[in-house]
């Protein structure tokens, strides 16, 4: 099992019910009843999404009432859309590295030339 | 099938329903460009993705069935985690690896084939995928599962946030 934090990200969000709730924290805080009123589920088996989106980061428990709404950490979301939606970012990124990275290694076999 | 002439752009094609095609050209003999493939002396200089991040661990043990697994980090501590086996391995002109983020993620398989002329490098790699939702799914949003309304409305909140 993977446990860098985008790899524990990526399994949080693996599951639609999840998504739901980090959608609708995406609109302002709210309390695990008005969390779970949209699913057709218990309270306790929406605590434990609640419970695995908390350990991912992705939502936090207010302290100051005694409700305790939560809220979403967009932090570790960033990671992912860095990370996930950058196939071709990663790749262009990478490949301009290899350019200068390849012009170093011919650089070194050929120390006083040059190519042309 | 994808081709680049010109050096400095990469290239991308979807031939099939579970393949992606990277092209990219570089002024450099391919037993260079190998070597900087396969060699974790040559690798954690370049195959890094967005700026900021490093690769601290660097493990490939190029040869049939040896494993591989690559660790990128950020200052920030973030980390990222690819590993795979090594299926086929011609030097200096293919490369055949899988490839998955983690238990839970489907595996692809990778072909690196290099071809030179005059003196430059045509770098194609083919990532295969298990099925067509998941290419589109990594390639529209990178991740690796299925694309349904609420995984498509997390990815344009994702890119709000970003």
């Amino acid at each position: 099992m993977a446990t860098d934090s985008l790899s524990v990200t990526l399994s949080a969000l693996a599951d639609p019910t999840r998504r739901a709730i980090l959608l609708r924290l995406a609109q302002g805080p709210a309390t695990v009843k008005e969390l779970s009123a949209p699913f057709a589920m218990s309270g306790p088996a929406v605590s434990k999404h609640l419970r695995v989106l908390e350990r991912a980061g992705l939502i936090q428990q207010g302290r100051e009432a005694q409700w305790r709404p939560r809220t979403l950490e967009a932090g570790p979301i960033r990671e992912v859309a860095e990370w996930a939606s950058g196939f071709k970012q990663f790749w262009d990124a990478s490949y301009a590295r290899l350019d200068a990275y390849l012009d170093h290694l011919k650089r070194q076999e050929k120390p006083d030339g040059h190519r042309h | 099938m994808a081709t680049a002439t010109k050096t400095g752009v990469t290239s991308y094609a979807t031939p099939n329903e579970r393949e992606v095609v990277v092209t990219r050209v570089v002024d450099a003999p391919r037993r260079l460009v190998f070597a900087a493939w396969t060699d974790p002396r040559h690798i954690p200089n370049w195959l890094l993705g967005p700026e900021g991040w490093m690769m601290p661990v660097c493990e490939l043990d190029l040869r049939p069935g040896g494993a591989w697994r690559y660790v990128w980090r950020k200052a920030d501590g973030s980390e990222m985690t690819m590993g795979g086996l090594v299926r086929e391995v011609t030097p200096p002109e293919r490369l055949v690896t899988t490839e998955r983020w983690g238990p839970e993620w489907p595996e692809t398989i990778n072909t690196l084939t290099l071809t030179e002329s005059g003196g430059r490098t045509t770098i194609t790699l083919t990532i295969t995928y298990p099925s067509k939702a998941a290419r589109d799914a990594a390639l529209e949003t990178g991740m690796k599962g299925g694309m349904d309304e609420s995984f498509a409305r997390l990815d344009r909140l994702v890119q709000s946030l970003a």
